[in-house]
């Protein structure tokens, strides 16, 4: 299975496209029962990637790939070391269990084979992200997490809240992308090499940067607003809304932790300097303390297991920020043990509310003997995330201990944050885990009954996962987390902690931990009272401020259309044609370049004068016209005289194209106006006259100057040359202006053609919806208009 | 306009004027014309028979949609250009072949196919316009 070829790598990170490309086919065929071969996919993803395991632990790095743009340096390109190999592995362990607990949760739902593939599709996007080696394929890969997730929240789209939770989350997280593309663009800049693999050893280089700040900060808002720090933390929360096979899997298993992925990334390149070691630490200790304080005042159980998440994402940003030897240890640990309890208590939650129709906790109790299998994985899981033995969340939490503790007042104030933040996790947990189960039976809308093996079976193996993990920790360390923890400090890292106690600070602060979550446990409704006064009291959080930043920018943008379109076509035009009159006479005027009056032709032949006086009297008739068709004929007259003189110039190409333009322009004016059902004759008031006069006379002069400078510089006969000699050689045609349109530049061509048909797409619904409406809207008719608002024709 | 000398001439005038695009379209590689003005012509074409005998008439003449017309104009420009990727050349490369048919050389390409679309997308878009425009003049 190791040293795969590229090849089947590829394909393993295309397989949950290609599966989410069948879900809705099979799903129809086998209901939800498809649920079991749509596992295959994750499952067998697992299983390659598992075939790395040992070289990674050994201390090697698989990279591969394929080039993408070669010409910009951009590959398809994949980077395998310890760090993304237990995400890898997380994502496709924990995406097989998922969605056999989809299959369950929505069974019977129609829209269950779109929900397979939107799972998929996001499983496809979130290996993308912690495996590629390109930062383009990163960034791509990292939208498309959010794109996905974004479809799963909104997924049950009837909903308003759904749809604000699911566009609260896609501008959050994907503005927070567009940063993130930034600050790669930085660092791109500052180093030159857009692959991770090379960049790790330019680390220095980064931080010695005059960008370094900017790079930091751009990255900080990607990885700041994916994984819910304070005070962008009110998207992840909102999420809830989705089904809950969402919420486990994405926002609290993978995708949140794609930013903490990035930051552990990132460390060796941008860490270990003041700002890091600053910036992370308060972050992630504001986000652990808020998260798990708001934790508190829920009673649904997926908003208190959603906040604890925000909570724990705040622990991984602040331990990844202290970046000792230890702190990356424990944030190793605590990442997969969260992964593994957070996804199992999600799933129990969903389990609970699917079995007895309510998912708040103050309406349930006694399920213990209803639901055993579901009993057994609660506790399993909450032990964990309690930080107990025999569990990974317990090594987790000792390491942390260990990490933090030091006796200087600002390692003293984040010990203290832990320590409250842990306590009340575990409160939660346990909230979680005990509440529903034990205490008197109460009548729930649903009575209640353990569900399938569909529904209980990740829960349960996510639980044993996180005992076992613990149990046989040298394994674990080996092949996870030293691997890890190597790929995240840069250098080697040997983590060692076991479930046998050692005497110190740490097991004291564990059993401070754990004396204060069993008093906070008591007092559990005085709390919660308590916040909900405290935050009636305050008033104003993020979330409301989100909704303020967005009708803000809807009331900017209206007032920003009002002001450029005002919704008068002469303002338009006026402004247009100005426009274009300062680009041609501005330049000259700026640097004193006129052109010289040219001489006239001694050598003007009769018939060429004769043109050139049709031409004037075209332009006469134009501007003497009685009615508009008139002047609409005269200005064709005006036109083909204007023809007649590329053709005697030796222009045929462009005199034909001029000679049909023109007919096709008369034609369509003339259908124009008797459409709009202007009147016949032009009424426009003195002063309005004189500003159109004075605006087409400063085209035309711009127009005329800007043609005599070009004809007065020297030919340059280079191209016409090289045109005149191959046109006929490489391209088989002597037509040099038809060869040039269709074989030398035939892109620019395929370019103005699909133009020309999108322009066309584009009138020909203006005049459909002004056909159709025609009869309702009374005052679109120009007639009725004051005289003055008469739309110009040309 | 609708005179009657106007709308007996006119499915004659069309026919020739249609006639002569596709002439103008195929001398264009070597003589002045091409896609683009004969798409122009056979645009003007669509136009006047529009005004002469009423845009239903042109509509079932023409029996697709001119905007279906134009799509399928840009697609055949660019299949044009693909079909040079298949031949291990960069996009857009001229193709040419010249089969004997009834003892007469031809000259085809991939340029031909190009310049066909090109026509196409001008009549569509054009035509659909101007068609666009007649048909409300008698609502």
């Amino acid at each position: 299975m190791s040293a795969a070829a590229p090849g089947t790598t590829l394909l393993v990170l295309m397989l949950p496209f290609l599966a989410a490309l069948i879900a809705p086919w099979l799903t129809r065929r086998l209901g939800h029962n498809a649920a079991w071969v749509l596992a295959l996919a994750p499952a067998a993803i697992f299983i390659h990637f598992l075939g790395f395991a040992g070289e990674v632990a050994d201390g090697g790095v698989v990279t591969g790939g394929f080039a993408w743009v070669p010409s910009y340096n951009v590959s398809f390109s994949w980077l395998i070391d310890g760090l993304s190999l237990t995400f890898v592995l997380l994502i496709s362990g924990i995406g097989a269990l998922i969605m056999l607990y989809s299959g369950g949760y929505l069974k019977g739902n129609d829209q269950l084979g779109r929900f397979f593939s939107f799972m998929l599709l996001f499983m496809g996007a979130m290996l993308g992200v912690v495996i590629s080696d390109s930062f383009l394929m990163l960034f791509v890969y990292w939208e498309l997490t959010s794109i996905t997730s974004f479809l799963l929240i909104g997924f049950d789209h009837t909903r308003e809240a759904s749809r604000r939770a699911a566009i609260q989350a896609l501008v959050v997280t994907g503005g927070g992308g567009l940063a993130l593309l930034a600050g790669l663009l930085v660092i791109w800049n500052i180093t030159g090499v857009s692959q991770i693999s090379l960049l790790l050893s330019y680390g220095d280089d980064v931080r010695a940067s005059p960008f370094y700040l900017l790079a930091l900060f751009l990255v900080l808002g990607g990885a700041f607003s994916k994984s819910a720090q304070f005070p962008l933390h009110f998207w992840l929360p909102n999420a809830m809304e989705a089904p809950t096979p969402v919420s486990a899997y994405l926002h609290s298993a993978t995708m949140v932790k794609a930013g903490v992925y990035l930051l552990m990334r990132l460390n060796p390149v941008l860490g270990d300097t003041a700002w890091w070691e600053t910036i992370l630490p308060v972050f992630g200790g504001a986000t652990l303390l808020v998260g798990t304080l708001l934790a508190i005042r829920q009673t649904d159980l997926k908003l208190m297991l959603a906040y604890t998440t925000v909570s724990s994402l705040g622990l991984l940003v602040m331990l990844t920020g202290f970046g000792s030897e230890h702190a990356i240890a424990a944030a190793v640990l605590y990442l997969v043990a969260h992964s593994l309890f957070k996804g199992a208590l999600f799933m129990v939650a969903g389990l609970i509310d699917h079995e007895s129709g309510t998912r708040d906790v103050t309406r349930l109790g006694g399920l213990r003997k209803a639901m055993p299998i579901t009993f057994i994985a609660a506790i399993a899981a909450a032990i964990s995330m309690a930080g107990l033995p025999p569990f990974v969340g317990f090594l987790a939490k000792e390491e942390i201990y260990y990490a933090l503790w030091a006796t200087n007042p600002w390692a003293l104030s984040f010990v203290a944050v832990a320590v409250v933040g842990n306590a009340l996790m575990f409160v939660i947990g346990f909230a979680v885990a005990i509440k529903p189960f034990f205490g008197p039976e109460v009548k729930t809308p649903k009575s209640a009954h353990e569900g399938p093996v569909l529904l209980w079976l990740g829960p349960l193996t996510l639980g044993i996962a996180a005992l076992l993990a613990a149990l046989v920790s040298p394994f674990t360390h080996r092949f996870i987390s030293s691997p890890m923890a190597s790929a995240v400090a840069g250098k080697a890292e040997i983590v060692t902690i076991s479930l046998i106690p050692h005497l110190g600070p740490a097991l004291i602060l564990s059993l401070v931990t754990v004396a204060l979550g069993v008093i906070f446990y008591r007092m559990l409704d005085q709390l919660r009272a308590g916040m909900v006064w405290l935050l009636s009291a305050i008033g104003w959080g993020p979330d409301r401020g989100f909704d303020q930043l967005i009708a803000g920018l809807v009331r900017l943008s209206v007032a920003v259309t009002r002001f450029v379109q005002p919704g008068r076509l002469e303002i338009y035009m006026t402004v247009t044609f100005l426009m274009v009159a300062a680009a041609l006479i501005g330049p000259m005027a700026w640097y004193g370049e006129w052109p010289a009056m040219p001489v006239w032709p001694a050598d003007a032949q009769f018939h060429e004068l004769v043109v050139i006086a049709i031409a004037f009297i075209g332009l006469l008739a134009v501007i003497y016209a009685r009615d508009r068709l008139t002047a609409i004929v005269s200005l064709g007259i005006q036109g083909f005289a204007l023809a007649l003189i590329f053709m005697l110039f030796g222009a045929p190409d462009l005199a034909f194209t001029q000679f049909m333009v023109e007919t096709l322009a008369v034609v369509i004016l003339a259908l124009v106006m008797t459409r709009l059902k202007l009147t016949s004759a032009d009424h426009r008031p003195t002063g309005r006259k004189l500003i159109d006069l004075s605006v087409a006379l400063a085209c035309g002069t711009g127009f005329m100057l800007y043609l005599m400078a070009v004809t007065q510089q020297p030919f340059n006969t280079a191209l016409s040359e090289f045109f005149s000699a191959y046109s006929k050689v490489v391209a088989h045609g002597t037509n040099v202006v038809n060869v040039i349109i269709v074989d030398f530049r035939g892109t620019d061509t395929l370019g103005e053609i699909a133009v020309v048909m999108v322009t066309g797409l584009a009138i020909l619904s203006l005049i459909r919806i002004r056909s159709l409406r025609a009869g309702e809207i009374a005052d679109n008719d120009p007639d009725q208009l004051g005289p003055d608002q008469n739309g110009k024709v040309n | 306009m609708r005179t009657v000398i106007f709308r007996s001439i006119a499915p004659f005038l069309t026919s020739l004027m249609v006639l002569f695009s596709i002439f103008v379209l195929l001398r264009g590689h070597n003589e002045p014309g091409g896609g683009f003005i004969g798409g122009l012509i056979a645009a003007s074409a669509l136009a006047i028979y529009g005004i002469a005998c009423g845009v239903a008439a042109v509509r079932r003449a023409i029996y697709f949609h001119p905007m279906a017309l134009s799509a399928f104009g840009l697609f055949m420009a660019t299949v044009a250009g693909v079909l040079s990727v298949f031949a291990s050349v960069p996009f857009m490369s001229g193709l040419w072949t010249y089969p004997v048919i009834f003892g007469v050389e031809l000259a085809l390409s991939s340029v031909l196919v190009f310049d066909v679309g090109v026509y196409l997308v001008v009549v569509g878009a054009i035509g659909s316009i101007a068609l666009g425009l007649e048909e409300g003049d008698r609502d």
